[in-house]
């Protein structure tokens, strides 16, 4: 007879919350009443207020369950969970949940879906096509492919992937570098985290593909220290695909030659930046390069650099697969195909919704998030990370897209969506916002180094009511000189959370001068 | 990461523990998680070795060591909290949660206990958003921590925690 296959998440988030204790019960509990069942650490399937979702494998497909608790377990085995028995804590066929099933999962098609260890379930569930599909075609066509697909870069610039790998391909001959940007440093953001646990080996077939792209042999994926997991993911998918020559002098036994190197930051969120990544992977301080030269021309160690984010490396293989076609034809505007959103911080039903661009805030938010976890109204949404933009909630029917937000002085950044119900103060935040610039500002250019400690400095006068008409137009002075003055997105864009807080809630720095707090 | 249990102190072990990342390219991050690793922090009489060992001057190492959070010139506590602080964890009550635990360990952040049995520390973003307040212990992650998690957990880090 065979094993009945059980699903229980190696997720950092579902381990969080119990998966693993859980995954031991399941085990024990199995053992002992002489069931026969094969357990499997898959990543998680990113509804993470259902986590630990378990999922047992039946004749007509993988039913879920959760969120399990290690004392669910007996009960689960009693009702006969094994035989997708109903259950106080079925969800039914996973992919029919609504959650799920309303979404467009292509960079995450197989995150919680395979057991992201075995190489052998990632080539039969269509891995490794990209890279077969490329080595195929013409360097030149590789590119065109992407840029013909409309790929942005996903880590929150939203440059156009073709034509960075195109100044790549034709910059001076001799050495080239592909680069995984995997500091995934923003607050509210863990999908390349998710999709490294989940399907590393999609990450490295990416690499491949703009390896073959541009010419480069060495790769490097600058990982953070804070994803221990993810790190542990990276490395066994590595170590395995040089064993399986997917990496190494002859990949797939074809003329492309191409290793990756596994580098871990230091808790540095400026990092996250690609040139201070560039300088931290040379082993120097993070500090931030002037532009140009651009990356693509003057890199890793002064060669010509391909510099992406995770999920921008992700998606490529499904491009190749699928065509660029198919994926130009989800989206809107200039922003194509799909963007992983992460509902974080104050929200009921949190996790990964990947869909088209074309979705409006709202409908993230409220739809799919069902409003706060503490069941309070939603006041304040911030997009994009600490850097982006608060939002109120009257103002949620937007498209998130790279260019409807930034018409609203807003952007997307890595697709993070924070919410914030009826108790946040937008003063503190913008203060916050300051003080978290001044943490974590390189030092190099002065408007970020200086202007973010005068930042915090200067809210904190306004919040005490002293001198607040000269003291906002100060602030706003600040805001234009960090906003046109820094050298880059740390300086230049921390007011951008700040503005939008006074203009959208102007109410919280005036609490002093109107309101009489008990 | 959580802290280990550090070996003792030596420049030949030192030179051990850097000998096979010497090669690697800007090898000077490997190096100095290496040497924190084995020792548990990098020790003022590691500088030196390192920068013999990889052909820097004692300026550029101790440069680099002071610009990263992670790297620890003293010994670490015996065990290591950390409560993150950003946004996504702030909308679910974590500023109320660092006042907690504060209170709990009578430290301030950044501090560890008179004991060295625990130390108390911020960070920004674990990548657990959705299930926040998050924490680590000894590196361990958990999620949605409120108080009474959070003292089950420092019960459980701390021996030597105040009552």
């Amino acid at each position: 007879m065979t094993p009945t296959t059980v699903y229980v998440p190696r997720d950092a988030a579902a381990r969080s919350v119990g998966a693993d204790a859980v995954a031991a019960r399941i085990a024990d509990a199995a053992h002992a009443a002489g069931n026969d069942v094969r357990i499997i650490r898959n990543g998680s399937r990113g509804m993470l207020w259902l986590e630990p979702l378990v999922e047992v494998t039946t004749e007509s497909g993988r039913v879920a369950y959760g969120p399990v608790t290690p004392d669910d377990v007996p009960d689960l085995f009693s009702a006969g969970f094994l035989d997708a028995a109903q259950h106080r804590l079925s969800l039914g066929p996973t992919e029919e949940i609504a959650w799920l099933a309303r979404q467009d999962r292509i960079t995450f098609a197989r995150v919680g879906v395979i057991d992201p260890r075995s190489a052998d379930e990632y080539e039969a569930s269509g891995g490794l096509a990209g890279i077969r599909r490329a080595l195929e075609l013409s360097p030149a066509e590789v590119i065109a492919t992407v840029t013909d697909a409309g790929l942005r870069g996903r880590g929150g610039a939203g440059f156009p992937t073709g034509i960075k790998w195109k100044t790549v391909a034709e910059a001076a001959a001799g050495e080239r570098f592909v680069c995984c940007n995997a500091d995934e440093g923003d607050s509210g953001t863990y999908a390349d985290r998710m999709l490294m646990e989940g399907d590393p080996f999609l990450l490295i077939e990416g690499m491949l593909i703009a390896a073959r792209a541009v010419g480069a042999t060495e790769g490097f994926v600058y990982l953070r220290s804070e994803y221990p997991d993810a790190l542990t993911a990276m490395d066994s998918a590595i170590a395995i695909a040089r064993e399986r020559g997917w990496l190494g002098s002859s990949v797939l036994g074809s003329e492309l030659s191409f290793d990756i190197h596994l580098r871990v930051g230091a808790g540095s969120y400026i990092c996250g930046e690609e040139t201070a990544m560039l300088e931290s992977l040379e082993g120097k301080r993070g500090v931030v390069r002037a532009k140009p030269p651009l990356p693509a021309i003057e890199g890793l160690f002064g060669r010509p650099t391909v510099v992406n984010n995770v999920l921008t490396l992700a998606t490529v293989p499904a491009i190749l697969t699928g065509g660029a076609d198919a994926y130009a034809e989800l989206g809107t505007g200039r922003s194509r195909g799909t963007q992983v959103f992460q509902l974080g911080g104050n929200v009921a039903r949190g996790g990964i919704v990947e869909t088209a661009f074309g979705i409006t805030l709202a409908d993230l938010v409220h739809d799919f998030g069902g409003g706060t976890r503490s069941g309070r109204p939603v006041r304040a949404v911030q997009v994009g990370g600490p850097l982006g933009a608060y939002l109120p909630a009257s103002g949620l029917e937007v498209s998130v897209d790279y260019e409807t937000l930034a018409a609203q002085d807003a952007l997307l950044g890595h697709g993070g969506v924070v919410v914030f119900d009826d108790r946040v103060d937008l003063a503190r935040q913008a203060r916050f916002a300051m003080e978290f610039c001044a943490e974590e500002s390189c030092g190099k250019c002065t408007p970020c180094r200086v202007g973010a400690v005068r930042g915090v400095e200067v809210i904190d006068r306004i919040i005490a009511n002293e001198d607040r008409t000269a003291n906002l137009t100060l602030l706003e002075d600040l805001c234009e000189v960090m906003t046109d003055g820094s050298l880059c997105a740390m300086g230049g864009l921390t007011p951008l959370p700040v503005r939008s807080a006074l203009r959208h809630f102007p109410e919280d720095f005036d609490r002093v001068g109107t309101t009489v707090e008990p | 990461m959580g802290p280990s249990i550090s070996g003792a102190w030596s420049e030949a072990r030192c030179r051990e523990v850097i000998a096979p990342l010497v090669g690697e390219r800007g090898a000077l991050l490997p190096v100095l998680h290496a040497v924190q690793a084995e020792f548990g922090y990098l020790d003022a009489r590691s500088v030196p070795v390192i920068a013999d060992e990889l052909n820097l001057s004692r300026a550029e190492v101790h440069g680099v060591i002071t610009f990263y959070r992670d790297f620890r010139s003293e010994p670490p506590a015996r065990h290591a909290v950390r409560i993150c602080r950003a946004e996504a964890c702030q909308a679910s009550g974590a500023e109320q949660l660092v006042a907690d635990a504060q209170t709990h360990l009578g430290i301030a952040l950044g501090a560890t206990t008179a004991d060295g049995s625990v130390s108390l520390d911020d960070v920004f973003c674990l990548g657990n958003c959705a299930l926040g307040p998050s924490v680590t212990v000894d590196g361990t992650l958990h999620g949605r921590v409120d108080e009474d998690r959070l003292t089950v957990l420092l019960g459980e880090a701390g021996e030597g925690a105040n009552p």
